[in-house]
């Protein structure tokens, strides 16, 4: 950040000096740009050229790990056939669907339950019981209620993603510190007032915690669910691909899930910078 | 045309005011039968060893306590819970860390029904006068210690209250950073019309600020004392009057 600023003038004084000169000027500038990156990035980048070559040295089967301009190409292909894009929509719109009720209901719900301790204290077992029960578990009852449908699917989603933002949101309105809403009240501020003022820009932290590990169980789910009575979805993909040995696509279908992944965390990550501002360090 | 005298506001009469905790199943008095009439824009400093009961006694006038016995009158009417003539700083400064010094200063206006812009605009003048304009956009995790107690003593003031009761306001903050606020307190109570209400146990930050000290007895028999401190301000810690006030202060609790 620093050099970035402190060099432009540099090179602008430097303008008329040797080309060599500006390249001696330019090498920190790359450096202190790539440096970061490559901390960051630089296990991530070696285990794909480790993938790469590994494959197309022939040191791993390549029909069972394709080498990645394969899996790219399979993936292009799927995409622009309009073949996944399919598949994609069904999903987004499965965990979409799921992911937005969970939220709907865990955000009220929880800051509802946090704040009333005797509602929090009969509820809780109910719901660390059905926490500690695996929602893949349980798909099959849902199944049975609800038949082999979208609806069932998107419930199981639903039903696990549900309780992350739940709790978490929970935590975070019993944790609001008793010193701050004391405060609030010596100034006139009633219930719905400290609710509104403190409670819940206190919470949200948590309850961001909550929505990010909600996002990444629902499409967790989602593959379970894909994989399960449907014949649509990237989940059914993965397993369909397998089944017909498409090992190419296979690896797509997987490679679609961890960058959708990565997409909601990055979505939700942005979010919470901009609304939890005072909660960073300075820039 | 009658000339109605002057209705001085911000007195405060406490009157065989009781109360006890439970400790263990057991009560355990901690005020018992105090009185005390606090006079119209008088700072009073509160002294006593800890669990004598002080910050339970600026609690209860806060209404942020319930007596068991007793009652606090201010300005003739008994208290019920908080009250917007009453404003309280506490030893911790307690800003919303979301908010900027200049929204956290108007927390307490906004609460009360004052126009956001409104409570803006009369917020600034008190970051001002507790000498942070240039911090007014900050983050309270941006802040020194010293600072986030200024923020929390504009915040209080801004809201123009008859009685200020501070809970061991600098109890916190290092010896440096003290003195220098407890000047600046001395200087901001001159120019505001306040009844104060000090709880501290810094026997030379009461003798520096109050015009009078109440000493809390430790055992539950004892009588509590009033000192007046009759000097003029700004107050010089090495005079002599100051010094005998303090080994008078330190004679009652037995540490001279």
């Amino acid at each position: 950040m620093t050099l970035e600023n402190v060099n432009p003038p540099l090179t602008t004084n430097f303008r008329l000096a040797s080309a060599g000169r500006t390249g001696v000027t330019m090498a920190p500038r790359l450096r202190a740009l790539i440096g970061p990156l490559l901390s960051r990035y630089g296990l991530v980048l070696s285990f794909l050229v480790l993938w790469q070559v590994s494959s197309s040295q022939g040191w791993v089967n390549p029909a069972v790990f394709p080498s990645l301009d394969v899996i790219l190409a399979a993936l292009w292909d799927g995409i622009a056939s309009g073949a996944l894009l399919d598949d994609i929509a069904i999903s987004l719109q499965r965990s979409g669907i799921a992911f937005a009720s969970a939220v709907a209901i865990g955000i009220p719900l929880g800051l509802f339950m946090g704040q009333v301790k005797a509602i929090e204290q009969a509820l809780d077992p109910l719901l660390q019981f059905f926490r500690q029960t695996s929602a893949l578990a349980l798909y099959p009852v849902f199944i049975l209620l609800l038949g082999l449908g979208e609806t069932s699917k998107v419930f199981v989603i639903f039903w696990a993603t549900l309780f992350p933002t739940l709790l978490s949101t929970i935590g975070g309105v019993k944790e609001v510190d008793t010193k701050l809403i004391e405060m609030a009240r010596t100034y006139g501020a009633g219930r719905l007032t400290t609710f509104r003022r403190v409670v819940l820009p206190a919470s949200v932290p948590a309850i961001f915690v909550g929505l990010r590990l909600s996002a990444t169980t629902a499409l967790l789910l989602l593959i379970a669910a894909e994989m399960i009575g449907a014949n649509k979805g990237i989940g059914f993909q993965v397993m369909n691909a397998q089944y017909n040995f498409q090992i190419p696509l296979m690896f797509a279908a997987i490679l679609l899930l961890a960058l959708l992944g990565l997409a909601a965390n990055a979505v939700l990550v942005l979010l919470q910078r901009r609304l939890c501002r005072w909660s960073q360090p300075s820039p | 045309m009658s000339f109605a005298p002057e209705i001085r506001r911000g007195e405060v009469t406490i009157r065989h005011l009781s109360k006890s905790f439970t400790l263990n199943g057991r009560p355990l008095p901690v005020l018992k039968d105090v009185n005390l009439h606090i006079r119209s824009g008088e700072s009073l400093a509160i002294v006593g060893a800890s669990g004598s009961g002080k910050t339970t006694l600026l609690r209860v006038m806060a209404g942020l306590d319930e007596a068991d016995a007793g009652e606090v009158l201010i300005d003739g009417k008994a208290v019920r819970g908080v009250g917007a003539e009453r404003a309280v700083i506490f030893q911790e400064p307690r800003l919303l860390p979301w908010l900027t010094v200049i929204d956290n200063v108007a927390f307490g206006l906004e609460t009360r029904g004052v126009s956001r812009e409104e409570a803006k605009t009369r917020a600034r003048r008190y970051v001002q006068l507790v000498g942070l304009q240039q911090f007014e956009n900050a983050y309270p995790r941006q802040l020194s210690g010293g600072m986030a107690q200024r923020v929390g003593i504009a915040r209080a003031l801004v809201v123009q209250p008859e009685i200020l009761l501070l809970d061991e306001p600098l109890g916190a903050l290092d010896a440096m950073t003290k003195i220098s606020m407890q000047q600046e307190l001395a200087r901001i109570w001159r120019d505001e019309d306040v009844t104060t209400v000090l709880v501290t146990h810094d026997l030379e930050e009461a003798i520096y600020l109050a015009d009078r000290i109440l000493i809390l007895p430790r055992e539950k028999g004892g009588e509590p004392r009033l000192i007046e401190i009759d000097m003029p301000r700004p107050r010089d810690r090495s005079a002599r009057e100051f010094v005998r006030h303090r080994e008078e202060l330190l004679n009652l609790f037995g540490l001279h």
